[in-house]
Order: structure tokens, then C-alpha cells, then sequence
């Protein structure tokens, strides 16, 4: 019994059962098999965070974001004040996270990549794109840039889902991707 | 050794006191059983709080009912994080520790009243950080991430507790190192032992880590500290809040091997391989906190892939062993007892009446199947993308601390009380149904959550209504999550329930259950398909022959369940924005 020491004293010599060593074996390939999987997946998959990061800051970060919505500016989000900004497909897009909003709201060519940089000027936030659910942690001081193409038209939310204080809730964000050619 | 050192514990030896118990044989020292007492009673009264506020956020993600206000919903949910995974696992380890060494071994335990400083000093540091939190300007949640900041006193009670339940590990280390040379037993520890040590091993290891970030931490909030990086803060404060569910995991399976003994005179199949995948988990423990990192900026994908996996999933291949060898050594012992028909007799004529036999089985099932898969899928680095801080991380962990370490000690409540408290478990039909109870709500909020995490749901989120009144620009999950959400809230007041009932029953057998005595000290251990523990003092069961093809169906069913979940993940990351 577990309770007691091993019956046998040598309990390191005793055999073990070829039931127990064929579970084993096949547990470990298994682990095996899961751990080369993130590699072949690096390798061939198409979904992989980007190690490109700088350090970068925040003020910095902030105003490169302004400078870029200044500049690709097509137009207000209805009434609420937040510029909705169109880089051109393949180049930069910033979104910056702040207590307690993802600003500015982007707009998007679906097929065209887009090198997206995202970083925070004051906490630790959660991008959070819905519906899709893919999900990156965002640092202040750490500027992320991921490459990403996206594949349907249509609205697409930014929710915090990294706790950032009694606001974290509120902290919304949008992006739109249209057909080529339209929206604007 | 010196002449002070020898004369201390002759003086130590001759101070101790010790009863027999009377359903084992077992010799337990006095002071060791007052420790244990102690420990599992504020262990008891945490779980209390912090599984009320485990309802009451519950409750609140439910759309439908919606009840605390914002800032309530984040101060509750900061603190029954604090107050279940912290205060009522790690009181409850304390008292397995001090049961693992002093009573398994049958040896006086070492430097009891340190035992008590350590005691004390946990205890004002859980309520110190309880203060914090629910004095309001701590809503930090239990991990608090800078440069969120809490109040000084939360995190100096958090240190204050980790001195105090380090003590405790050099008390159990001390009483082994006593049994040892006092010949209080024959060749190696038992395997319980064994686990606990595992868990005892790791826990310093947590421990130092934990000292390593909170301490820098404390001197930053009270300002002597300007600046903690943030990456370096995660990477460390994980490698504490991670390793530390590794001990959840060494001490539920130690309690595994305790209740299948106990309840149905299990022996282990192989002492070699059980304790060996006890080792794995020691050895491949690496960083664990990468799990807690995948989609974190300024680290490497190759150092990610090597520490999630823990080396290639050797400390997995830990767990995987376990959940052959625990079932295993439940059917070889069931079948020696004459339960050989069809595949599953031996399984049917369990002891399921029995509450501690019951819930160490759901806790061994469900853990496997709901907390093991799961983990092991959102710790793989691309699958996290899909995963990463929604509601499917607390799915995932409610299966494992939930069904898996607190349904365990829970099942291991029901043998404590008779064995140490002396007391026998009042409204035993009521015990007998609260492990499902509580098992299933458990189930429910782990499936639940994972569902509407599959979803997108954040975690540790007020209001996934997004009112117009409250966000500029709304977004809106499908209505299915708030069908989740919904079921979620259902289930957590089945396991609040259940959470309760075992709260009045382990309150009132203490307080008012009928004495343990010779007479009925083995009745008193609940329904068993057989009395084995008494003569299982004097002579050991053979594990018998290895033929047992319950136990293969059962891993088997485990492992497909895991291959097909596996590759469908990755069909549903496949799916996904490319992104490089
Ligand atoms: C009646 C039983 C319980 C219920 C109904 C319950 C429910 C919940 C819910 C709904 C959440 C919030 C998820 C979110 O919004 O992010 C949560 C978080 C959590 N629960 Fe439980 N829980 C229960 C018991 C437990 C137990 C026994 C443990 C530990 C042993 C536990 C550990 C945690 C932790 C660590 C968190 C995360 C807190 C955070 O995100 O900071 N829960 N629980
Ligand atoms: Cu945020
Ligand atoms: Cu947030």
C-alpha cells in the first residue's frame, strides 16, 4: 500500500510490467509528436507570432500613432471623435492601447498584409480580435509588430482582455476590412 | 553531532506524546495531530470565503443577473483568487505535509512550535492581504501584474504567508530527516510520502521565486523601487504561481495513492515508475511560467517552445503515468478482492457510497480529462493565440484546482476527520452525495468557461454586454456566450452547493460528530468494498497480475479523446488571420 514503505526493499530492481512500459512508450512519442508540432508549424504553418519587438518609448510609441492617424485619416467613427485610418495595404498600421480605449480604429484591405504595431502607454492590455478570438499581450515599452492578412470582409472587434483596472471593460477598439478598392 | 544537538532531541523524544490509531496502527505524535488540525481548519474557513466570492463573480459574468457593480466584481474576484488558490490549498498542503511525514511515517514531528510561528505567520499574512483587498484600492487581481499597484500591506501579506508555509517545508523536511534516524520505519518512504516530498521539494523552489518578485515588489509600492519591468515581473512571478500548481498536482496525487489505499487497500503496480513520475515533475518542472507567455512580446519562440513543453513534455509524461497507475492499482486491488467479471466489475462495485473513494475518482477522471487535455492545448505556443486570456484559462484551471485539487482534498476530508480529528462524519447520506454535487458544478464551470472561451469571452471582464452607456465602440459575442455564460452561473451555485455542504459536513463532524474509538474506528472510514486497512498493517496485498483491461479501455478513451482535441485545435488555428 502507498501508505506503507515498498514491500520489496531493492523496489528499484523489481521489473515493470510491459503494459505499464508500452503506456510509457507511447506517452512519451506523444510528447514527442506534440513538441516537433510547434515547430513544423513554425516552419509551415501560417499562424505565428512575430518575434519582431523593440523596445520602444511610450511617448514615442504615442506619437508615431498620431503622426500615422494623421496621416491615413479617411474619415470619424460616427460621432464618437475616434479617427478611422487606412494605411496602404502592405505598409504600417499602429494601434495604440491606453487605460481605457485601442486607438484609432483601422480599416483594412482583406488579402493585403499589413505590418501592425501595437504597444500600450501606460499598463499591461489584452488585444483581444473578435470574432476571430486571436489574442496578443501588449506591453508598455514593448512594441509588437505582426504581420497579418485578413481573410473576410467585415467588423471585427478589439476587446481588453488583460485585467487594466476598474475601466477594463470599456476598452473597446474596432477594425474594419472591406473589399479591396471600397470602403474609405 | 554535538553534545546540545543530541541532548535537544533526547529531550525532544521524551517530550513527545503519542496515541495509536486505532483503524491503522499507525503511532501519531500529538503535537503533529494538533498541527494538522489547525492547518485544515483555517484551510476550510478560507474555502468558505473565497468559494462564496468564487459565486458571487459567477453570478455577476452571468448577463441574466449581472449582480456586483464593477468595482465589487473586480475587488471579489481579486480576492477569491487569493483566498481558494492560495490560502485553502496551501493550508490544506501544510496539514498533508505534516500527515505525509509525522502520522504515515509514525514519527514525532519536528520542531513543533516553529510549526505554530509558521502557522501564525500565514495566517496574519492571508489576513492582511484579505485587508488589502477588500479595503478597495487592491482590485489588482491575485496576480498583480505591474504597474497595476496595490496597497504595500498586499503584498507583504503575501510574503508574510510564504515565510510561514516555508517553515512548514523545513518542518517536514526536519521530520523526515528524524523518522529517518529514529528508525520509525523500514527501507524507503512510503509513496505518499514520496509525493509529498515531491510537492514539499518544489514548493521551496516556489517559494524563492516568489520571494524574488514579491519582495522588489513590496519596496516598489511603497516607493523605496522605481520602476519593475514588466516582461521580467510575469516571467518570475510565473515561475512562482505555475510551479506552484505542480505542487497541487504532486500533492492531489499523493492523496490519490492515500484514498485508493485506504478505501480499497490499493498497493502501486510498480513503486519504480510511480515514483519516478513523481522525479519527472521535479526535474522538468524548466520555466513553467512560459505557459503563461506565448503570446508575450521580446521573448523567443525557441525558449517558448522548450519550457511550455517542459522539455518535451516530460513533466506531462509525469501525469500521464500517474493517471495509468492510480486506476490501475485501484483494479488490481479490486480484482484481488474478487471483482473479476467483464471489463468493469471491479470498477461498479467500487465503493462510490463512499465520499472519500468517490471524489478521489472524479478528481482523478476529471482532472485527466478536462484539466489535463486542456492544459496541455493552451500551453502549446499557437494554440495560446486562440486561447490566451479568455475565459478558456480559468475553464481550464477550474478543472485542474477545481475538480482535480480540491475535489481530492475534499474526498481526503472524509478519512482526515475520522483519523485525526477522531470524529465520525455526521449525515453520512448527505456526504455521500457531495461529491458529485460538488464534482459536477465543478465540471460545469470548467466546461462552461472553456466553451465561451473558445468564443472569445475575456476573462476578468464586468460586462460582455458592452452597453452603449458604458464603451464607445460596442462589440457584441454571439448570443451563445451568454448562453454559456448562463450555464456557467448555474453550475456554480450546483458547486456552491455542494462547496457548502462540505463545509457543514467537515464543520459539524468536527464539532459535534460521535467519537472515534477502537470499536468502529475502521466503520468510521466510510463504506469499503472490503475491511482491508487493518490487515493491511501486518501484511501487504500483491498487486497480482498484470491483467487489467478496465484500466486500458479507460487510458485508451483518454488518449484518443486527446489526439482527436489535439489536431482539431490546430484545424481551428489553421483557420485563423495568417500572421507571422
Ligand atoms: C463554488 C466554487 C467556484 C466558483 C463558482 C468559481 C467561479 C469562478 C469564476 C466565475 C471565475 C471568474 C473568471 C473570470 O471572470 O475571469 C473564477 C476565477 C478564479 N477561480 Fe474560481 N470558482 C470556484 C472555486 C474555485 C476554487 C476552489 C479555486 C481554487 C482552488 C478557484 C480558483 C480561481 C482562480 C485562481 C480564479 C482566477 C482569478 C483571477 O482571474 O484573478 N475557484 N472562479
Ligand atoms: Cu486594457
Ligand atoms: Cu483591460
Amino acid at each position: 500500500m502507498a501508505i506503507f514503505p515498498p514491500q520489496t526493499r531493492i523496489w528499484w530492481n523489481e521489473p515493470v510490467a510491459k503494459a505499464e512500459l508500452v503506456w510509457i512508450s507511447v506517452a512519451f512519442l506523444w510528447g514527442l509528436i506534440m513538441f516537433f508540432m510547434m515547430i513544423y508549424w513554425h516552419i509551415y504553418g501560417q499562424q505565428n507570432l512575430s518575434t519582431q519587438v523593440g523596445r520602444i518609448d511610450p511617448a514615442v510609441f504615442e506619437q508615431r500613432t498620431n503622426e500615422f492617424a494623421e496621416k491615413f485619416k479617411v474619415r470619424d467613427e460616427g460621432d464618437t471623435g475616434v479617427p478611422v485610418v487606412r494605411p496602404p495595404p502592405g505598409g504600417d498600421a499602429y494601434m495604440l492601447a491606453r487605460t481605457f480605449d485601442w486607438w484609432p480604429v483601422l480599416e483594412l484591405e482583406k488579402g493585403k498584409p499589413y505590418k501592425l504595431h501595437i504597444s500600450s502607454v501606460d499598463l499591461q492590455h489584452g488585444f483581444s480580435l473578435l470574432p476571430i478570438n486571436m489574442n496578443i499581450q501588449v506591453h508598455p515599452g514593448l512594441e509588437h509588430i505582426i504581420t497579418i492578412t485578413p481573410t473576410e470582409a467585415g467588423t471585427y472587434g478589439v476587446v481588453c482582455n488583460e485585467y487594466c483596472g476598474l475601466g477594463h471593460h470599456q476598452m473597446t477598439g474596432r477594425i474594419y476590412v472591406v473589399e479591396p478598392g471600397q470602403g474609405g | 553531532m554535538s553534545t546540545a544537538a543530541t541532548e535537544s532531541d533526547y529531550i525532544g523524544r521524551l517530550a513527545t506524546k503519542f496515541r495509536t490509531c486505532p483503524a491503522t496502527g499507525l503511532k501519531v505524535d500529538l503535537a503533529a495531530e494538533r498541527l494538522i488540525k489547525a492547518n485544515a481548519v483555517a484551510a476550510v474557513v478560507f474555502l468558505m470565503i473565497g468559494g462564496t466570492f468564487g459565486l458571487l463573480v459567477a453570478l455577476t459574468r452571468w448577463p441574466a443577473v449581472h449582480l456586483l457593480s464593477s468595482d465589487m466584481f473586480y475587488l471579489v474576484l481579486t480576492a477569491h483568487g487569493l483566498d481558494v488558490l492560495l490560502l485553502w490549498i496551501i493550508f490544506f498542503e501544510m496539514a498533508i505535509l505534516y500527515f505525509a511525514s509525522a502520522v504515515i511515517l509514525s514519527s514525532r514531528i519536528a520542531a513543533p512550535r516553529w510549526g505554530w510561528v509558521g502557522f501564525a505567520l500565514m495566517v496574519v499574512g492571508g489576513l492582511m492581504t484579505n485587508v488589502a483587498v477588500l479595503q478597495g484600492d487592491s482590485s489588482v487581481m491575485f496576480t498583480s501584474y505591474v504597474p497595476l499597484k496595490a496597497q504595500p500591506h498586499f503584498y507583504l501579506g503575501l510574503i508574510l504567508f510564504a515565510v510561514g508555509a516555508l517553515i512548514g517545508c523545513f518542518i517536514f523536511l526536519g521530520t523526515l530527516v528524524i523518522a529517518k534516524e529514529e528508525k520509525t520505519y523500514e527501507g524507503s518512504i512510503p509513496l505518499v510520502t514520496f509525493g509529498a516530498l515531491t510537492a514539499c521539494i518544489i514548493a521551496v523552489f516556489t517559494i524563492a521565486s516568489g520571494a524574488i518578485i514579491l519582495i522588489p515588489t513590496f519596496l516598489w509600492s511603497v516607493g523605496y523601487i522605481a520602476n519593475i519591468d514588466t516582461l521580467t515581473y510575469k516571467l518570475v512571478w510565473w515561475a512562482m504561481g505555475h510551479s506552484s500548481q505542480q505542487i497541487n498536482v504532486s500533492a492531489h496525487v499523493a492523496i490519490w495513492y492515500l484514498i485508493a489505499a485506504v478505501t480499497v487497500g490499493a498497493k502501486p503496480l510498480s513503486e519504480k515508475v510511480s515514483r519516478t513520475a513523481f522525479l519527472l515533475y521535479i526535474f522538468f518542472l524548466q520555466l513553467a511560467s512560459a505557459h503563461h507567455l506565448l503570446v508575450e512580446p521580446g521573448l523567443s519562440s525557441e525558449w517558448k517552445i522548450v519550457n511550455t513543453s517542459y522539455m518535451m513534455y516530460l513533466a506531462v509524461l509525469g501525469s500521464m503515468i500517474h493517471g495509468m497507475t492510480v486506476p490501475g492499482s485501484i483494479e488490481a486491488a479490486q480484482r484481488k478482492s474478487g471483482y473479476t467479471r467483464g471489463v468493469f466489475e471491479w470498477l461498479r462495485k467500487a465503493p462510490w457510497g463512499n465520499p472519500a473513494f468517490a471524489g478521489m475518482f472524479l478528481s482523478l477522471v476529471m482532472f485527466g480529462f478536462l484539466g489535463g487535455i486542456s492544459g496541455v492545448i493552451l500551453g502549446t505556443e499557437q494554440l495560446n493565440i486562440m486561447m490566451h486570456n479568455t475565459l478558456y484559462v480559468p475553464g481550464h484551471f477550474h478543472a485542474t484546482v477545481v475538480t482535480g485539487t480540491t475535489l481530492a482534498f475534499m474526498a481526503a476530508t472524509y478519512l482526515i476527520v475520522p483519523l485525526i480529528f477522531q470524529r465520525q462524519i455526521i449525515w453520512p447520506k448527505l456526504a455521500r452525495l457531495q461529491p458529485y454535487l460538488f464534482g459536477l458544478g465543478a465540471a460545469g464551470i470548467s466546461v462552461f468557461m472553456m466553451g465561451a472561451g473558445t468564443l472569445g469571452v475575456a476573462r476578468r471582464h464586468w460586462d460582455i454586454t458592452f452597453p452603449a452607456s458604458d464603451v464607445i465602440l460596442p462589440y457584441g459575442y454571439p448570443p451563445i456566450a451568454s448562453l454559456m455564460m448562463g450555464l456557467n452561473g448555474l453550475s456554480a451555485i450546483l458547486a456552491a452547493i455542494g462547496g457548502a455542504l462540505y463545509i457543514a459536513i467537515t464543520v459539524g463532524s468536527i464539532l459535534f460528530g460521535k467519537k472515534v474509538d477502537a470499536t468502529n474506528a475502521v466503520a468510521s472510514l466510510g463504506p469499503m468494498p472490503k475491511k482491508i486497512v487493518h490487515e493491511a498493517v501486518t501484511k501487504y496485498g500483491d498487486a497480482g497480475t498484470w491483467h487489467l483491461p478496465g484500466t486500458y479501455v479507460l487510458v485508451g478513451l483518454f488518449f484518443t479523446t486527446f489526439i482527436l482535441y489535439y489536431f482539431v485545435n490546430w484545424k481551428y488555428l489553421s483557420e485563423l488571420w495568417p500572421m507571422q
